[in-house]
């Protein structure tokens, strides 16, 4: 083999480059760190199972976007609990999750998501 | 042995791609979504809206129709004319109603201005060229738009012949005045939007704002909201008793929004110095 020597080199560094997120997490970072949305005080439940809404908030959001505006139905009954509410981001999810910084925001950034809900859904000022 | 493998490669390429689809779309049905309408809602076979035309040219009714309008549903305003965006407004009546106007049309009509708005066709021109089905029409005739699958592409401001439809060129958030109201949503920078017959509204047991607000104003009978699949409603009473017009009828989409337009009375006509006759015509 011609330049073996650089061919190898070369290689080494690629895989260095590559795999930088990962060695550089492990070594500086913080491996543990899990987001933390800070939850309403004084809720005990959401629409939904705390798993249920922290694996499939996304698509029930994308249910209930399609119910409202394609089908006109306005009102969802809880899978879990039976009882009813209004589908809308604003009046419910953000009435008690008042504040998308502390709630949304700490696990989509985490993620590096960026949901355009909020380009036209007000958010609460959350004080 | 070949035969074999070949079958063999068969079987798998078709569970593979029977889980493929089988999966999402389980999953989609064992999820499906329990709901319902809001207590309350309004339902109607065919919703349609009736002005007084007259009624509906005071300034202050206007102001007022367009003022609740456009502050419910965060219309930014926009002085340019190029990038306004309006879902109720102003329109001469010789534009509004091309082939209604001559020479001898009264002036009490033209050349003022007539409220104008989206009129939830029959046959929705925007609906039909829209590529994504982002406006559609709803079984209950209003038609609809649904923000989240608008890719502002704008063949439905070419299509609808009656300009009721705006585009959003920029963010419309900075010019949503005075404030925004958090209860509807705004649009973003290049999505289409219009009149939606108040849906949101509609949702709730309420009829269009506008209709309240005209009524307010002018009094009852400036606008008239209800269902013409009902045969008792007010709506289909006033439209069979009185003269109404709708806006470019030959184009074949079958407008929603009818004009009430008030006759001269007997009694007026009498007043008048002249003596022409007005021709009684036998059926
Ligand atoms: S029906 Fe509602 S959305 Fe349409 S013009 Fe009237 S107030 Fe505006």
């Amino acid at each position: 083999m011609y330049d073996a020597g650089k061919i190898i080199l070369g290689i080494a560094i690629f895989l260095v480059l590559i795999t930088f997120p990962f060695w550089f997490t492990l070594a500086l970072g913080n491996p543990d760190y899990q987001p933390d949305p800070e939850l309403p005080a004084g809720q005990v439940q959401c629409v939904e199972s705390k798993e249920y809404m922290i694996h499939w908030h996304m698509d029930l959001l994308n249910q209930w976007r399609d119910s409202v505006v394609r089908d006109g139905n306005r009102m969802y009954v809880s899978r879990e609990y039976g009882d009813r509410h209004e589908m809308s981001l604003t009046r419910t999810c953000m009435r008690c999750h008042e504040s998308r910084e502390r709630f949304c925001d700490r696990c989509h950034d985490y993620t590096a998501v960026d949901p355009y809900c909020w380009d036209c859904h007000v958010e609460p000022k959350g004080e | 042995m070949d035969e074999s493998r070949r079958n063999f490669l068969k079987i798998a390429g078709c569970s593979a791609m029977g889980v493929a689809w089988g999966v999402p779309v389980l999953r989609a049905v064992g999820q499906a979504l329990e709901a319902e309408p809001a207590p309350g809602a309004l339902t109607g076979k065919r919703w349609a809206l009736a002005m007084d035309i007259q009624k509906c040219m005071r300034p202050d009714v206007m102001r007022a129709c367009q003022q609740v309008c456009h502050r419910l549903h965060n219309v930014p305003k926009i002085d340019d004319p190029e990038e306004e965006v309006k879902w109720i407004w102003s329109e001469k009546y010789d534009n509004v109603f091309p082939n209604k106007v001559h020479k001898f049309t009264s002036d009490s009509l033209k050349g003022r201005p007539v409220l104008v708005l989206c009129n939830h066709c029959e046959r929705p021109s925007c609906v039909r060229v829209c590529p994504t089905q982002a406006t559609w029409k709803r079984e209950d005739g209003v038609v609809m738009m649904d923000m989240h699958r608008c890719i502002g592409c704008r063949y439905c401001i070419v299509a609808c012949p009656y300009g009721s439809r705006s585009f959003n060129w920029s963010d419309p958030r900075p010019n949503i005045k005075p404030d925004i109201d958090p209860e509807f949503p705004t649009r973003s920078q290049g999505v289409v939007e219009k009149c939606n017959l108040c849906a949101e509204r509609l949702a709730k047991g309420l009829g269009p704002a506008c209709v309240d607000a005209a009524n307010q104003v002018a009094g009852e009978g400036a606008m008239y909201f209800g269902d013409l699949g009902d045969p008792n409603s007010e709506i289909v009473r006033v439209l069979r008793s009185r003269h109404s017009m709708q806006r470019r009828p030959a184009l074949g989409t079958e407008p929603h929004v009818f004009y009430l337009v008030s006759t001269s009375k007997r009694s007026e006509l009498k007043q008048k110095p002249n003596d022409f006759v007005v021709p009684v015509l036998e059926e």
